[in-house]
């Protein structure tokens, strides 16, 4: 009897086989840790080098070493307590947080303008491109005499400051990102239809953000820098944080010094983390981090 | 052809052109350390053709078909990609490569839209369109994803819905399937070749494999390597659908197979 091998009949359809195969692949998101694991893996070494701190501090403080300015760790925390209890000291937090934020606006415009069309226009890129990389090494504070006799004794010579100290770490992230972008994918961009501007819209400064993003976040830590130099040495509002800092130095109240200097550390870590946040986000988003190690 | 399909389906595409390469030369670089990549080759497409370039490395595929997209110009010689009703150039290409080249920070729906919305189309009608596209290529229900939770095969339909989304009349794909497993490959070979019975769109296809030639092409050209030269052509005269495994692709393959080692073979010498 003659064996039939009916192949063609019972193949399963195209609509099957790609379904079939696609749930082989398994491409199911990956399981995130519960938040709350994630949030104590991430705070218990603080705590513990926030307790290394404290007790080194107070070893200090029995020692007698600099007996007349070194105060006790609990004196300082009742320093800040009754800080932290002030009208004052949110007053300081206010402006200095407006000169922040308008001042950071500025130097990611600046440093984003600047970064891109030093990226693209090669004529810029051979004239400017290593001069902001060198000014990327310059303190902030020898932008002080410039930024006096510029602007005097005001909030522009502060941004001024900041511009000149954080926007070429800005700059920089967005010239290396640009170049790092994929020429493939430029090449399906102009395929697709996009020309000019809106490449750079839709191609050259999506692919570059990651990269865009570690620069704006190097620009802060440089931006805070400046500002806080800018408030040391120009007396604009000694309300700021900075000029309390002043103050309570010339009055010799190194407690309220030791506070506010907590308080400058606590805000630049607390930036800091919301940045690290936002860029694992976007890693993830953009596919750069293996899912399962995060 | 296309506007005699299900109702869903976009507006119709550009009409297929039509491809005239006249003794194209093309050389990389300049004077004697540049290359030859293209020399002296000769090339029609007809209107809605599917026509396969077949070589071994250096052949100056990836060359000519970035001349056939305009990304390019030869040397010598004359590139023409025309409508065939106006025989106006024709104005868009879509593109495949190897590598998806999706774009890592837009959704798998996005990236289908994005043509779209380059050429201005509003978003709840560049959504649809590009929802039908997704199903069309078996992935409805995937928009929401990034191309990197989707599989190799799975990003390679995502561009193929993307290509299309461009509603150009003319395919160029290079490499597409190269790096897929078998499983996947054969299944996207029926994807493309059902698509392209539905829109009848022009279509060149670079690849190493003489088998998948054979089984997606009306023709096959083979080019010969450094310079790149049109060494033959072979017609497909079989009935579609095709599959790979069949006794007439097998036949053909290996006579494609014999002269193109024998052209290989020349360079060891």
């Amino acid at each position: 009897m003659a064996v039939d091998l009916p192949v063609t009949a019972t193949a399963p359809s195209l609509d099957e086989a790609m379904a079939g195969l696609d749930a082989l692949d398994g491409i199911d998101g990956p399981a995130h840790d519960r938040l709350a694991r994630r949030m104590w893996r991430a705070t218990w070494p603080k705590l513990v080098a926030l307790g290394l701190i404290l007790f080194v501090w107070q070893v200090a403080v029995w020692a007698h070493w600099k007996p007349y300015i070194l105060q006790t760790p609990a004196a300082v925390g009742r320093e800040l307590w009754t800080l932290l209890g002030s009208s004052l000291f949110w007053q300081a937090c206010w402006v200095t947080a407006q000169q922040a934020v308008v001042g950071y606006l500025l130097v990611i415009l600046v440093g984003g303008i600047v970064g891109t069309a030093v990226a693209r226009i090669p004529v810029l890129r051979a004239g400017i491109g290593s001069l902001i990389t060198g000014m990327q090494t310059m303190p902030s504070v020898l932008w002080y005499p410039l930024a006096i006799m510029c602007f005097g004794n005001s909030s522009a010579a502060i941004v001024l400051m900041m511009i000149l100290g954080a926007a070429p770490a800005v700059a920089n992230g967005f010239i290396s990102g640009i170049d790092q972008v994929p020429p493939s994918l430029l090449r399906v961009g102009r395929i697709l239809g996009a020309r000019g501007l809106s490449l750079e819209r839709h191609v050259v400064l999506p692919a570059a953000f990651p990269s865009i993003l570690g620069g704006t976040k190097q620009g802060w830590a440089f931006a805070w820098h400046a500002l806080m130099a800018g408030e040391f040495l120009i007396l604009v509002n000694p309300l700021s944080l900075g000029g309390r800092v002043v103050n309570s130095v010339t009055q010799g109240d190194w407690a309220v010094v030791v506070a506010l200097m907590i308080v400058i550390v606590v805000v630049g870590i607390v930036v800091d983390m919301a940045f690290s946040s936002v860029d694992r986000a976007v890693r993830r988003r953009y596919g750069l981090i293996d899912p399962s190690s995060s | 052809m296309s506007i005699l399909t299900a109702p869903s389906e976009p507006k119709a595409q550009e009409a297929a052109p039509s491809i005239e390469l006249t003794g194209v030369s093309k050389r990389h670089g300049d004077g004697t350390t540049g290359v030859v990549a293209l020399q002296d080759v000769s090339l029609s497409v007809a209107s809605g053709e599917f026509v396969c370039l077949v070589g071994a490395s250096g052949c100056g595929k990836t060359t000519l078909l970035n001349l056939i997209a305009g990304l390019d110009r030869p040397n010598v010689g004359s590139v023409e990609v025309r409508t065939p009703s106006d025989e106006s150039q024709a104005t868009s290409t879509a593109m495949l490569f190897q590598d998806s080249a999706l774009f890592p920070w837009l959704t798998v729906s996005a990236n289908v839209e994005l043509p779209m919305r380059l050429r201005g189309m509003e978003k709840p009608e560049r959504r649809a369109i590009a929802t039908d596209l997704l199903e069309r290529v078996h992935l409805g229900g995937f928009g929401d994803k990034r191309p990197h939770e989707l599989s190799g095969g799975m990003r390679q339909r995502v561009a193929l819905a993307r290509a299309l989304a461009q509603e150009a009349g003319l395919l160029l794909m290079d490499e597409p399937f190269g790096a897929l497993d078998a499983i996947t490959r054969d299944l996207l070979h029926d994807e493309l070749e059902s698509l392209w019975l539905d829109r009848g769109f022009t279509a060149v296809f670079v690849t190493h494999n003489v088998r998948e030639a054979a089984r997606l092409g009306d023709r096959i050209v083979l080019l010969t390597s450094r310079p790149g030269q049109v060494a033959a052509t072979f017609p497909v005269d079989l009935a579609r659908p095709r599959r790979i495994d069949s006794p007439e692709i097998a036949t053909l393959a290996a006579t494609v197979t014999d002269q193109l080692r024998s052209e290989v073979g020349r360079h060891g010498r």
